[in-house]
């Protein structure tokens, strides 16, 4: 049995608790482990005292995840390693058998061949041939599920979710979080204090900290619903859709460059916007994912709508001389199944390009129809190579009336040379002047127009024929012709909707987008919430955000999820309303400190008897250590920032090659979802913090803890600029005296006084550097010439850098980088 | 600790000890209970002990970027001279995937430099490597490489990660997930780059990417210029004592945080202030090439610190004596469409004194026989002509190993007389990436991650262990 990255990622950076939760259903022993390795070893069940069987053993919850570990690999769907002829997939399979013998005889697990096979001690015959025999407890529950009838389930993910009323009265978030900890003889902890709940609130809904002013209102608010007016102040933020963009931002793969190849920058800052526009106006879901899907083809799109389909021309493109347009058409298609069915489906149906696929029902066709709905997305599959200015068409031009008219005239100048060439005539040495002239204005005609504001948008032409290809070449000509088509095993859409469509009638992205947001979709609402309550309560109810499918972790509190899920469609798709009902609830509202009893019973917190402690997201470290020290320009929107990192950065670049000009002035503050996303070379700093290279689609991201992120905070020049400048705000503004100013600074950082040995740390600190820079002023001068931020002239620059070090010290505290 | 948690420390050994036959031994569960601090950051791999003997313990790969020519350096040709200028057998060529040269008319070209056999070995090299030349009974040449990506970009992401769809972890992040590296001070996977001598086809930071595993498995790249590991340096004007105040400072607080809120990540990030501290030292020690003796600096052809291949290959050396596992280096300038006679000669003598003056220096420390050391490009180039050049060739082209676990003196597998097709032996980027865990000690099906509910490896369903070219 091939060993998987068990029991070891427990001690990896990223998937501490599915794993977890994996090694507790199988050995009854779980691990604290974390991300660089720290050991706990705890006890939630023990091995020899089995949980009582449950009163109705279902497929879904008990069978289906013994059968898919132990089972599949040999006895699944896949032909190729099918052993002795025998399927346990399905129920018609099983009960077959081979060779006369039926793997399940229902009513009787003593007559059925995999009962015999799993409780045989002959190692000849005992089942699972790989890996570890089955525990007592999983053959109990297969003889009871086989006495009862042997009833398979469609995965849970794939049925409709069902609305079960809240077992109590209250929230019903904690109704039914409330519920489970009842069944471990659990109980939820307290409310966190004020301060903690409004730095909580403030990082998970706007991604900035919160001010000390604003803390202390909300500490001296005593009214009853203060914490709900909290909610709406931040709910009503404009920041509000940037802290929301950043995560579907990461599921859409949004960057400002083609990814392949030279990597050139494209035109798309607009669909960003657009996307943070439409958080905070709450643009209802099923809307938004029509307009990104199908905007192009909505009844009289708007430049909005138009923008918003930029989404289906997010994927990878190239200009690489000598690439295919028939091999790289293919990657696109592909690329934008595996994106749209991860978006929208929490879906791996990616896998289904070159196979079938080996765990859930989806098959090479659905892959390939899946596929055709995006066949008449207007696209060249190589961009010519030479046009380097050239935008990734089709766009559309955002110019103001003035740029336009200069580009007029550029336009004007180039046909007025081409009358001269004409008039030339057989001159030969003239013609040749005029064309090179030519070429000039073409190119200045160019430099201007891709400085232009500009977004690649979808445009609908005559669809391409698709094929299913066999092995996924895209060489292959024989394959079967498909039709645009939703999964075949999956509710169907009804006719289309468009009128102009071809006969017989085809569906269109519009069709697909309506079928992600109908009632039957058994997925799209499920998906979205179950992300969503990542984002405030630090792990998805079920823990793997790209599969819902049946490799996709059990979701213990299925209930709740479900709930959620048919109050998102109730309400109308309302996204706001969701984030409230998460955040209002006291589930939400719990410190985030454990007891000892919780460390031992739910080392990973999945039970939610206490708040997760996320690190901030890479963007929001950069946009904490800026509002901090003041620097930050909360412009939202606009053209991309280049903050700062090493001019040779994009060394290994060519075509064209480039070198990296931090920008000076108000973009060189701007928070970090504005930061050029260059797909090869993503920006040193936010790599560091786990941002992913939008190459792919990304619903999850690694959470690390690295020297490398240590490096950035101490050394980047973000960060020691951002310290100097909190110091020179630390020594203008925080009053008289070190203590006053460490307090002041403390505030202003960690929302809260330090204590008396914090502050005797700092002051010994401060003392030595002091003493350093004093002794060495021209150091403490070098310090200050680290970013373009003006030095104030006013102050001394020893203790101005002696403040620095101080705040150096206050921007790499843990406290400062993680949300409590 | 109380009673019940030893117990079930003793269960859980028995349980991980009851998988060392997958792989997982003493030393990673050693490495699992053992919660000081200090050795948080240390990764010593899943699979621990291998299971089987190691033949190399790290690798340098020196990656050919842009597609060197093996007409022109190692699969000799004597039958495509003949045929120069020659049409092109449809035969070969009709319905195959075709780059630059599609639509054009397809005619052959000969070799443009003359080959001789070198060493005991005899082995055919062409005269413009005469540096490797002279370690040719190192080598184990792969004249039957073939790949099916034909465009750089995907090519190189096939050749370093298995496949071509971008976010899957390359070799350096799979080798340093399974076995760790033995120099915590350091990056296990560093990557340098040098350039010139032809095109220079860009590369993505994807190339070395960690994919879906945890981020400290990703490759380092160093700068060519200024501080070799980005933010490393000091800010101006904070001294060595400057700074270690500050970072003792921030562990002290942090270390009163963790009394207040009580979470392990604490531990994990002072842990890690501490490795960044230190590797604010060991890296520049490691690029401080002033102690070098003259005669390597003659051996190799550079002084070091000039961002050369050949700089790099003396790098390469420093970093495999202190432990890194995985030392990938690119000279991105093999991309000949046009003068491949010129360019070929004119890159080879950027690569070649300082390719074989790594493997003679590694040998003379004793260290070639552990030390895995790979040649090649994503691709090869066609026998056809592309004006006097040649454009890219997916379906036979050459890469070299020597060292740890390699036969040397061998050449594996062949193209037909054209260079054209593969043959005999055909080594697939699968069958490649399988081979080379398989000289560290891994088998290459059981080196998995778990993503999107799938257990993925570097072989992705494929992969067969080339018998023949190991010792």
């Amino acid at each position: 049995m091939p060993f998987r990255n068990e029991p070891h990622t427990g001690i990896s950076d990223s998937e501490p608790m599915a794993l977890a939760q994996r090694r507790r259903q199988r050995s009854g022993v779980s691990a604290i482990l974390t991300t660089a390795g720290l050991v706990l070893l705890t006890a939630v069940l023990s091995g020899n005292a089995a949980p009582p069987l449950p009163s109705k053993v279902e497929f879904n919850r008990h069978i289906r995840p013994i059968i898919a570990d132990n089972c599949l690999l040999c006895h699944g769907h896949d032909k190729g390693t099918r052993k002795a002829g025998l399927r346990l997939d399905e129920r018609d399979y099983a009960l077959k058998g081979v060779n006369g013998r039926a793997a399940l005889v229902p009513g009787n697990a003593a007559a059925s061949e995999m009962f015999k096979r799993i409780t045989s001690t002959d190692p000849t015959k005992a089942m699972p041939a790989l890996g570890n025999k089955l525990s007592a407890h999983q053959i109990a529950l297969f003889e009871k599920w086989i006495n009862d009838g042997a009833k398979y389930e469609l995965h849970w993910s794939y049925l409709p979710p069902q609305k079960k009323a809240p077992p109590a009265k209250g929230h019903p978030i904690d109704v039914f979080i409330r519920a489970e900890l009842e069944k471990e003889k659990l109980s939820p902890s307290p409310e966190a204090d004020r301060r903690t709940l409004i730095r909580r609130l403030s990082f998970d809904l706007i991604g900035l900290p919160a001010t000390p002013e604003e803390v202390d209102a909300f500490e001296n608010d005593k009214s009853p619903d203060a914490c709900e007016k909290l909610v709406e102040r931040l709910l009503g933020s404009e920041h509000y859709g940037e802290r929301m963009a950043v995560h579907w931002l990461d599921l859409v793969r949004y960057a400002d460059t083609v990814g392949y190849h030279g990597d050139q920058n494209t035109h798309v800052t607009p669909y960003r916007d657009y996307v943070i526009a439409s958080f905070n106006q709450n643009v209802r879901y099923d809307r938004f994912t029509r307009e990104q899907l199908a905007g192009d083809l909505l009844p009289n799109a708007t430049i909005e709508n138009k923008i918003a389909s930029a989404y289906n021309r997010l994927n990878m493109v190239t200009r690489e001389g000598g690439a295919q347009a028939k091999e790289y058409l293919a990657k696109y298609a592909a690329d934008r199944v595996r994106t749209t069915s991860s978006v929208w489906m929490g879906a791996t149906v990616g896998c289904a390009e070159c196979h079938d696929h080996k765990f859930d029902p989806y098959t090479m066709k659905d892959f390939y129809s899946f596929a055709a709905f995006f066949a008449d997305v207007k696209e060249e599959g190589v961009y010519t190579p030479s046009a380097f200015y050239s935008r990734f068409e089709p766009a559309v031009l955002l110019a103001s009336d003035e740029e336009k008219k200069k580009l007029a005239e550029f336009d004007k100048e180039v046909a007025a040379i081409d009358k001269e060439i004409a008039a030339a005539g057989k001159d030969k040495a003239a013609v040749k002047a005029l064309k090179e002239k030519r070429k000039e204005a073409d190119k200045r005609r160019g430099e201007f127009d891709t400085t232009l504001p500009a977004c690649v948008v979808t445009e609908s032409v005559a669809p391409r024929t698709m094929r299913i290809l066999a092995r996924g070449n895209w060489m292959d000509e024989t394959g079967e012709i498909v039709q645009p088509g939703v999964p075949h095993f999956m509710p169907q859409p009804n006719t289309p909707t468009l009128q102009h469509s071809t006969t017989p009638p085809r569906l269109s992205r519009l069709d697909l987008a309506n079928w992600f947001v109908s009632r039957e979709n058994p997925l799209t609402a499920r998906v979205f919430v179950n992300r969503l309550w990542k984002l405030y309560f630090g792990t998805g109810l079920s823990k793997t955000l790209d599969e819902l499918g049946t490799r996709g972790e059990w979701p213990r509190h299925l209930d709740l999820l479900d709930w959620l899920a048919i109050e998102f469609m109730d309400s109308g798709w309302d996204v706001k309303h969701m984030v409230r009902l998460m955040v209002t609830s006291a589930t939400y509202r719990q410190t985030s400190k454990p007891t000892d009893k919780l460390k031992e019973a739910d080392p990973y917190n999945r039970l939610h008897a206490r708040q997760s402690r996320p690190r901030l997201e890479a963007e929001f470290v950069r946009d904490n250590a800026l509002a901090i020290s003041g620097l930050l320009v909360p412009k939202v929107g606009g053209v991309s920032a280049k903050p700062y990192q090493p001019g040779d950065y994009y060394k290994e670049l060519n075509f064209p090659r480039r070198t990296y000009t931090p920008d000076k002035g108000d973009s060189q503050y701007r928070r970090g979802l504005y930061t050029h996303w260059q797909r090869t070379y993503l920006q040193p700093s936010l790599m560091a913090f786990d941002a992913p290279s939008r190459e792919e689609c990304t619903a999850e991201r690694n959470v690390s803890n690295t020297p490398l992120q240590a490096l950035a905070l101490l050394n980047d020049p973000t960060y020691v600029e951002a310290a100097r400048v909190f110091a020179a705000r630390i020594i203008a503004q925080g009053g008289d005296g070190f203590e006053a100013r460490l307090r002041w600074a403390w505030r202003r950082a960690l929302s809260r006084t330090p204590t008396a040995k914090e502050a005797a740390a700092m002051k010994e600190l401060f003392e030595k550097q002091l003493a350093g820079f004093k002794g060495n002023a021209d150091a403490a001068r070098q310090l200050m010439t680290v970013g373009y931020a003006p030095v104030p002239e006013k102050l001394d620059v020893t203790e101005l850098a002696a403040w620095t070090s101080v705040s150096r010290t206050i921007l790499n505290l843990h406290e400062t980088i993680v949300r409590y | 600790m109380n009673p019940v948690t030893r117990n079930l420390l003793h269960l859980t050994r028995r349980q991980f000890l009851s998988r060392s036959a997958l792989g997982i031994g003493s030393a990673t569960l050693a490495w699992l209970l053992n919660s000081s601090v200090s050795r948080a950051a240390r990764w010593t791999g899943v699979v621990n002990p291998t299971p089987v003997v190691p033949k190399a313990k790290r690798v340098i790969y020196l990656t050919m970027a842009g597609g060197p020519s093996h007409l022109e350096l190692f699969d000799y040709k004597p039958e495509l001279a003949k045929m120069s200028g020659q049409p092109m057998p449809k035969r070969l060529t009709e319905g195959q995937p075709i780059a630059q040269l599609q639509g054009k008319e397809l005619r052959c070209l000969g070799p443009q430099h003359p080959f001789r056999r070198w060493g005991e070995s005899q082995q055919h090299i062409a005269e413009i490597l005469p540096h490797i030349g002279g370690i040719a009974d190192d080598l184990c040449i792969i004249r039957s490489m073939v790949t099916h990506q034909i465009n750089h970009d995907p090519a190189q992401t096939l050749m370093n990660t298995g496949t071509p769809i971008s976010g899957r972890p390359s070799i350096g992040s799979w080798v340093n997930y399974g076995l760790g590296s033995e120099n915590e001070n350091l990056p296990g996977f560093v990557v340098l780059s040098s350039e010139g001598g032809g095109q220079g086809q860009p590369i993505s930071a994807r190339q070395w990417s960690g994919g879906f595993l945890p981020s400290r498995f990703q490759g380092v790249k160093f700068q060519a210029s200024g501080e070799p590991v980005i933010y490393v340096g000091n800010p101006p004007g904070v001294s060595h004592e400057c700074q270690s105040e500050v970072v003792k400072c921030v562990k002290q607080l942090n270390s009163e945080l963790d009394a207040v809120v009580d979470d392990p990540e604490i531990a994990t990030r002072i842990a890690q202030y501490e490795l960044a501290f230190r590797m604010q030292t060991s890296v520049p020690e490691l690029t401080e090439f002033s102690k070098e003796p003259e005669h390597i600096f003659d051996l190799y052809g550079t002084r070091g610190g000039d961002g050369t291949f050949a700089s790099n290959c003396l790098l390469a050396r420093r970093l495999a004596e202190r432990g890194v596992r995985f030392i990938q280096l690119y000279h991105r300038g093999w991309d000949h469409h046009g003068g491949v006679k010129k360019g070929t000669e004119f890159t080879a003598k950027m690569v070649d004194r300082a390719t074989a003056a790594l493997i003679l220096d590694l040998k003379q420390r004793g260290m070639l026989d552990e030390t895995l050391i790979i040649w090649g490009g994503e691709f090869g180039r066609t026998p056809m002509a592309q004006g006097d050049g040649r454009d890219h060739h997916i379906k036979g082209f050459t890469i070299w190993m020597a060292g740890g676990g390699i036969k040397g003196g061998v050449t594996h597998g062949a193209t037909d007389e054209f260079g054209y097709n593969a043959v005999a032996d055909i080594v697939d980027v699968n069958d490649f990436h399988a081979t080379l865990l398989h000289l560290l000690g891994i088998e290459h099906k059981k080196l998995t991650f778990r993503f999107q509910g799938r257990d993925f490896r570097l072989t992705d369903v494929k992969g067969n262990v080339v018998k023949e070219i190991i010792a």
